[in-house]
C-alpha cells in the first residue's frame, strides 16, 4: 500500500495525513477492531490502518446484525411492523414507535388526541434521559473509567425502565404507540411515579457531573479529540447531539415543531468545538432541558381519550401514496419513509437510521488520532447496532 | 417554500431541456417529488444545494424502490359493423401490454440553514436488468455515501461516480439483491429435518434422493 492511497475520501476537514518517507516508518499496520472488540458497542468492525500508533485510514464494516428489517416491514401489515421498530434501536423503543406512528399518521392523515401527544412527549423525554445517561456511562467506560459511572447510569436507567414496564408491559420492547394515539392510558399512580423520577433526576445529574464533567483525566482524554467541522457535519447528514456539538442549531423539536413541543419552553444546547467533550456535555445539558420539558408536560397533562376513536387498527389500509415522517430521537433524526399501494402491507418501508448515517464521518473524525482515541470517538457518536445494521 | 411545480419551472429556466417530471402524491402528506434525468442530475443537485433561496444543504434520506415489470390489461370498445347489414355491434377487446419496470432512488432533501423541506428527488434506471446505473450524488452530499452503497447492495443500482461502491450490509461474495420484489432466497439452508410435514417437504426438495444402493455382490471380494 502506498501513502497516496491513504488520503481520505473527501474530507475538507479531515486531519492531515503524514507522508512516510524513510524506510523506518515504511510499514503500515492493519488492525481489525471488532466485531467482538468490547469497545465497539456490539458487533461493529473497523479496519484501521496505523502508522505507528496514528490512524491513517479507517473503514467501518457493517452487517453483522443485518436481518433485512425493511423486507420484514414490507411483508407484514402496518400494525405488525410496530413491535419490529422496537428492535431497531433497542434502547429507545418509545421514540422509534413514535417516529413510525408519525409516518403512518402522515400517510393516512390521522389525528392524534391531545392527551396522547402529551404522553408521547413524556415518554420521548424519558427515553432521551435514558439514552443520554447510558451513553455518558458507556463513554466513561471507553475512557477507562471502569464500572462505577456505568453502574450509576444503569441504576437510573432501571428506574425509567420500571416505569416503561408498568405502562407497556415490557422494559425495552415497549410496542406502545399506535396510529392515532397510544395503546393504554397511564394511571394517576404512574404519573406520580414519573413525577417522583423527574424530581430525583436533577440531583442525580448533579452528582454525576460533580464526579465526571470537571475531571482532569476525562477532560484530557476528550477535549480536542475527534473534532468535526460544522460544514462537513451538515453535508454528511449528521443529526442529533453530534451535529449540535459542532454548533449547528438544528433540533427537529424546534424545526418541525411536531406534537405539542411548541407549547413547552426549552432551549437547545449547542457546542462550540465539535469535539468529544462537547458531545458529552451536550447530552448532559439536553438531559437538563428534558427534565424541564417533563415538568411542564406533567403539569399540563390534559384529560380525554388516549386514542382517536376513529382510528382503525385492524384491517388498516391507507390510500395509495407516500410519506416521510421524522422526529428528533435521542441519537438524531429517526425517520420512516412509507409507500402505500392501497394494500394491507406497505409497498416500501424504509427506516432512516440516525446512528448509521452519523457513522459516515467516523473516518474523518478519527484520522490523525490514536486507537485509544478512536474508541472514545466511536463511543461519543452513540451507535446501536440493531439500528446500524437493521 | 416554493411548490414542486414552481421549482420545476425555475429549474427548466436554469437548465433548458433538462428532463424533469413532477410526481404527485395523492396521500394527505402531499409530499410531491421531482423525477430528474441522468444527464444533468449532478448539476441540478449542486444548484439545489447552493441556490440562495433553497439551500438544501442536508440530504437526509436516500433509498431505493423496486418497481417490477407490470402486465397492464386494457379494455377498449370497438364498433364492428355487421356484415349482414344489421346495426353495428360494440365489442369489448382486451389487450395485454407489458409495462417495463425500473429501479428508483429517492432522495429527501432538507435545508438546515433555511429550515424547510423536504424536496424529494427521484432518479430512475432504464430497466431492472442491464441499464441499472444512475449518477451518484455523493459528490454533492456526503451523506449519500453509505446510503447509496446500501441501495447498491440491496437493490443493485450502479452509481456512477461513487467513490467507493461496495456492498455494505451483505457480505462481499453475496450474489443477488435481497430487497428486490422478485428476490428468491437461495436454497442453502442447513437445517435438521424434524418430523413436521412442511419441514420434511422442504428437506426432500433440498437434499436430492440418495442414489439406489448397488446390489451387494455375494462374496465378490473374496
Amino acid at each position: 500500500m502506498s501513502v497516496s492511497d491513504l488520503t481520505p475520501l473527501s474530507s475538507p476537514a479531515g486531519a492531515q495525513v503524514r507522508a512516510v518517507h524513510d524506510e523506518f516508518h515504511g510499514d503500515l499496520l492493519e488492525v481489525s477492531m471488532g466485531p467482538h472488540h468490547p469497545s465497539t458497542h456490539g458487533v461493529f468492525r473497523m479496519i484501521v490502518t496505523l502508522d505507528g500508533e496514528t490512524i491513517v485510514k479507517l473503514k467501518p464494516v457493517f452487517g453483522y446484525l443485518h436481518r433485512n428489517h425493511e423486507k420484514l416491514g414490507e411483508n407484514t401489515t402496518y400494525l405488525a411492523s410496530m413491535p419490529y421498530t422496537d428492535r431497531l434501536d433497542y434502547l429507545n423503543s418509545m421514540t422509534n414507535n413514535w417516529a413510525y406512528a408519525v409516518a403512518v399518521e402522515k400517510l393516512a392523515g390521522l389525528a392524534v388526541p391531545e392527551r396522547a401527544e402529551y404522553v408521547r412527549v413524556i415518554l420521548a423525554e424519558m427515553t432521551r434521559l435514558l439514552n443520554h445517561t447510558c451513553l455518558a456511562g458507556f463513554l466513561m467506560q471507553d475512557c477507562g473509567c471502569m464500572g462505577t459511572p456505568l453502574m450509576y447510569a444503569f441504576r437510573e436507567r432501571e428506574k425509567i425502565l420500571d416505569l416503561f414496564e408498568a405502562l407497556s408491559g415490557s422494559r425495552m420492547m415497549c410496542n406502545y404507540q399506535r396510529f392515532g394515539g397510544c395503546r393504554v392510558d397511564p394511571s394517576p399512580e404512574w404519573i406520580a411515579g414519573v413525577r417522583q423520577l423527574v424530581e430525583a433526576y436533577g440531583p442525580f445529574l448533579d452528582e454525576f457531573e460533580a464526579l465526571l464533567s470537571g475531571n482532569e483525566i476525562i477532560m484530557a482524554r476528550t477535549q480536542g479529540v475527534g473534532r468535526l467541522a460544522p460544514e462537513l457535519a451538515v453535508s454528511a447528514g449528521v443529526t442529533g447531539p453530534v451535529l449540535r456539538a459542532t454548533g449547528v442549531a438544528h433540533d427537529l423539536r424546534k424545526v418541525d415543531a411536531y406534537g405539542v413541543y411548541p407549547k413547552f419552553d426549552f432551549r437547545v444546547p449547542l457546542g462550540d468545538h465539535g469535539d468529544t467533550y462537547d458531545r458529552y456535555m451536550i447530552r448532559i445539558l439536553e438531559m437538563r432541558e428534558s427534565i424541564s420539558i417533563l415538568r411542564q408536560a406533567l403539569a399540563a397533562l390534559p384529560g380525554g381519550p388516549i386514542m382517536d376513536p376513529k382510528a382503525k387498527l385492524r384491517g388498516f389500509r391507507p390510500k395509495a401514496g407516500e410519506a416521510y415522517g421524522r422526529i428528533e430521537g435521542p441519537k438524531g433524526e429517526i425517520g420512516f419513509y412509507l409507500i402505500s399501494d392501497g394494500g394491507p402491507n406497505p409497498y416500501r418501508y424504509r427506516v432512516r437510521p440516525p446512528s448509521f448515517i452519523n457513522l459516515t464521518i467516523l473516518e474523518d473524525m478519527c484520522l490523525g488520532h490514536t486507537v485509544a482515541d478512536a474508541v472514545i470517538i466511536l463511543g461519543s457518536v452513540d451507535i446501536v447496532l440493531g439500528e446500524v445494521d437493521r | 417554500m416554493e411548490t414542486v411545480e414552481q421549482l420545476r419551472d425555475r429549474l427548466l429556466a436554469r437548465f433548458p431541456g433538462a428532463a424533469l417530471t413532477v410526481v404527485t402524491n395523492p396521500s394527505p402528506s402531499a409530499q410531491h417529488s421531482l423525477v430528474i434525468g441522468h444527464a444533468q442530475a449532478v448539476e441540478i443537485a449542486t444548484f439545489l444545494r447552493d441556490d440562495p433561496a433553497l439551500r438544501l444543504d442536508q440530504c437526509s434520506n436516500v433509498t431505493g424502490v423496486d418497481w417490477p415489470d407490470k402486465e397492464v390489461t386494457e379494455t377498449t370498445k370497438v364498433t364492428v359493423p355487421d356484415p349482414a347489414g344489421g346495426p353495428a355491434k360494440v365489442v369489448a377487446q382486451t389487450s395485454k401490454r407489458l409495462e417495463p419496470g425500473y429501479l428508483e432512488v429517492v432522495y429527501h432533501l432538507y435545508s438546515i440553514s433555511l429550515r424547510h423541506g423536504p424536496v424529494i428527488l427521484r432518479l430512475r434506471t432504464g430497466n431492472r436488468t442491464d441499464q441499472v446505473s444512475v449518477p451518484s450524488l455523493t459528490p454533492v452530499w456526503r451523506s449519500c455515501e453509505f446510503q447509496e452503497r446500501e441501495v447498491y447492495d440491496l437493490y443493485g443500482v450502479q452509481f456512477t461516480g461513487h467513490p467507493d461502491l461496495r456492498r455494505i450490509l451483505m457480505w462481499d461474495g453475496f450474489q443477488d439483491h435481497p430487497m428486490r420484489r422478485d428476490y428468491v432466497e437461495p436454497d442453502d439452508y442447513q437445517w435438521e429435518p424434524t418430523p413436521h410435514g412442511e419441514v420434511m417437504a422442504k428437506a426432500k426438495q433440498h437434499y436430492p434422493a440418495a442414489p439406489a444402493a448397488p446390489a451387494a455382490k455375494e462374496g465378490g471380494a473374496a
